[in-house]
């Protein structure tokens, strides 16, 4: 997408000696800084204090069932793709406490613990990322009812993007419309080059931050150098969902035999649904003390993976493998537009990195809609 | 422009429960009571209100909690009531309350029957076992204004005689010109009424206007499948035919996923749905 002249004229330019500052500033500002960093060979997002705790040197090699780290032939900060990990993390907590009660001589007390989260400042957010809040925005905030916890993170959250200047095997975000380019959603909006930064400013937030750093205008070819870089991104792309009527394709077949032979490869093992930035079905635990005075309603991540996620009157609803892989991805690619207006999918690839067996939702979809009833 | 809904004040935490006194327990049957509640905090009491076919979480702090449909119509000192069935954990707790005792309720939550559509109809209410508490507010309205409706008829069945519930309350509604018509699956020595499956009643109810007619069911799926069957066979406009849904829910606010059938939420969309709308879903196995 050509950048518009308003974003032109909001662009800075912030050269690589001057770019540590931008964590003093928003230290002093009070943030909570996430961003990437190297745990476990991959590629996470953590509380990081400076930028040499960012991956610098490093990027991501992935494909169906597969990620690995490998240095990189330069030294840029942010060469690589999104990791197992995601924003969910931190504005949906894969474990929080929603509610407490308390035995007393007069009966039970309800009340909602105090939630006092960190100012986040997330800095590295990809384009599918960004989308990714927005659908999460939609289930946690612009529903009947308001899931506190998410809004209260969510409301104070710092956006610093980071525009994808390579692809992996597995990415597909121009399918999905949500990428490589942030397009809007962030505060601040970097495309990195050899010797900086293009800083583009989303917002008031943005700008006064911005005015706390030193930064240049920016120059044309440092434009069209960035724009090159993000080019790259989208003609290393290889992989394609054709999005086209997929409601009524997903959900017109129902009882495809495709859902049969997938349910042969998947594990169930509920990879795909804790790496997706979207997923947000939860189940809530009573935790008491020993004495059972003191109750806690503990909400943890699950998934439509878990066989009793469905359990109903002794029963099990979709007690096989082949319900519930259809459950996901019907969910994900189609019903998900009834609910929410948008689809539940922003391309960033991860269940296809991170499924074990390597399944691969965009030839799932190729495959019915090749042979749909 | 980053978080323009998430910037709109926080409000209450829909997570947190009402705490709620028991007033009163009634044994209905076997292993089945209902328990009247009343909110303890007199301001919420005030506010709270509901209409036939939503339903409230019940919680046993530390054992769980269940969603249960709101059983009667709120009484004059603003008390509520569910009637639970004792199977689980958390629904045997509820049951073991006594007069005195608190516990959490959150709601009202989803649809409702639509009430407004059945002025001037002939109404056909099918319950089956533990589908007829959700009904009982409906029928109590209807009891209310009795005049704005034509024929009212309640089909009920139980698997055995001493299953059935509310059975105390059969001659007030008949009284109150509303065909109560009961079904057991099994029949014991005293009993002298209908046995079979009540989609039997429905094929031989007394001559129906079917186009001027509304039905209400609740019961397990398979016995709302056959009972829409019938009242299709009847000549009924399966657009006038509305059924109460059942999913494992969790948050009943339409967050935690548990509850989804294609893309309905339960908890939100339903519990009350039109059949033509459901129906799709429900006929595919194990979605």
């Amino acid at each position: 997408m050509r950048p518009t002249d308003a974003l032109e004229r909001s662009n800075r330019w912030l050269a690589k000696e001057a770019f540590p500052t931008l964590f003093d500033r928003l230290i002093e500002l009070g943030y909570a800084i996430v961003g990437p960093t190297i745990d476990q060979e991959a590629i996470v997002y953590d509380r990081i204090n400076s930028v040499d705790e960012l991956p610098r040197g490093w990027t991501d090699e992935q494909a169906p069932g597969k990620y690995r780290l490998k240095r990189r032939a330069d030294d840029a900060w942010f060469g690589f793709n999104v990791g197992p990990q995601s924003w969910k993390k931190f504005l949906f907590p894969p474990h929080a406490i929603v509610a407490t009660a308390d035995r007393t001589a007069n009966g039970w007390q309800m009340a909602t613990p105090p939630d006092d989260p960190p100012k986040y400042a997330f800095l590295g957010v990809r384009a599918c990322d960004l989308a990714a809040i927005g659908v999460q925005d939609r289930t946690f905030v612009d529903g009947p009812y308001v899931d506190p916890i998410y809004a209260a993170r969510r409301r104070e959250a710092l956006i610093i993007a980071v525009n994808c200047t390579q692809a992996a095997a597995t990415c597909f975000c121009t399918s999905m419309g949500t990428g490589p380019r942030a397009t809007q959603g962030f505060d601040l909006a970097l495309t990195e080059l050899p010797t900086g930064f293009v800083v583009e400013i989303g917002s008031q937030r943005g700008a006064e931050i911005v005015d706390k750093l030193e930064t240049q205008d920016v120059d044309p070819q440092q434009l069209e150098f960035a724009e090159a870089a993000r080019q790259q991104a989208v003609d290393q792309i290889t992989r394609q969902l054709d999005t086209d009527g997929i409601r009524d394709l997903l959900l017109g077949n129902l009882n495809h035999p495709r859902w049969d032979d997938v349910a042969a490869r998947c594990l169930s093992c509920t990879n795909c649904t804790m790496v997706c930035p979207t997923c947000f079905c939860h189940s809530v635990k009573e935790v008491t003390d020993l004495q059972g005075d003191h109750v806690e309603r503990h909400r943890q991540w699950d998934t439509c993976f878990n066989f009793d996620f469905s359990y109903m009157n002794g029963g099990i609803v979709r007690d096989q493998i082949r319900s519930r892989y259809r459950q996901w991805l019907t969910h994900k690619l189609a019903s998900w537009i009834d609910q929410f207006g948008v689809s539940g999918c922003v391309g960033c690839g991860r269940c296809i990195t991170w499924c074990p067996v390597g399944i691969d939702l965009t030839e799932e979809v190729a495959a019915i809609r090749e042979t749909r009833a | 422009m980053t978080a323009p809904a998430a910037m709109r004040p926080a409000i209450a935490n829909p997570w947190q429960s009402d705490v709620a006194v028991v007033r009163e327990t009634v044994i209905e049957a076997p292993g089945v009571t209902t328990l009247r509640l009343s909110l303890a905090d007199a301001d919420r009491a005030a506010s709270f209100s509901f209409r036939p076919g939503q339903f409230g979480m019940l919680y046993a702090p530390g054992v769980g909690e269940v969603p249960l449909g709101i059983s009667d119509s709120c009484r004059a000192d603003r008390t509520w009531s569910f009637t639970v069935r004792a199977v689980g954990n958390t629904t045997r707790a509820l049951s073991a309350l006594r007069m005195g005792d608190t516990l959490g309720l959150r709601g009202p939550f989803g649809s409702s029957w639509p009430l407004d559509l059945c002025d001037g109809y002939d109404v056909v209410l099918v319950a089956g076992g533990l589908g007829l508490p959700p009904l009982r507010p409906v029928i109590l309205e209807l009891v209310q204004r009795r005049r704005n409706y034509g024929r009212v008829t309640l089909i009920y069945g139980s698997r055995t005689p001493d299953t059935l519930i509310y059975t105390g309350q059969y001659d007030d509604w008949s009284n109150a010109q509303i065909d109560v018509q009961t079904t057991v699956d099994r029949a014991d020595l005293n009993w002298t009424g209908n046995v079979g499956v009540v989609p039997l009643l429905l094929d031989r109810l007394h001559p129906l206007s079917p186009e001027r007619t509304i039905v209400f069911i609740c019961g397990p799926e398979v016995m709302m499948r056959y009972t829409v069957r019938s009242a299709v066979a009847r000549g009924i406009p399966v657009e006038r035919v509305w059924i109460s849904t059942e999913r494992n829910m969790q948050c009943a606010i339409g967050l935690c996923g548990h509850c989804q059938l294609g893309p309905e939420f339960i908890c939100k969309d339903g519990p009350v749905f039109r059949y033509d709308r459901i129906a799709p879903w429900l006929a595919v196995g194990d979605l």
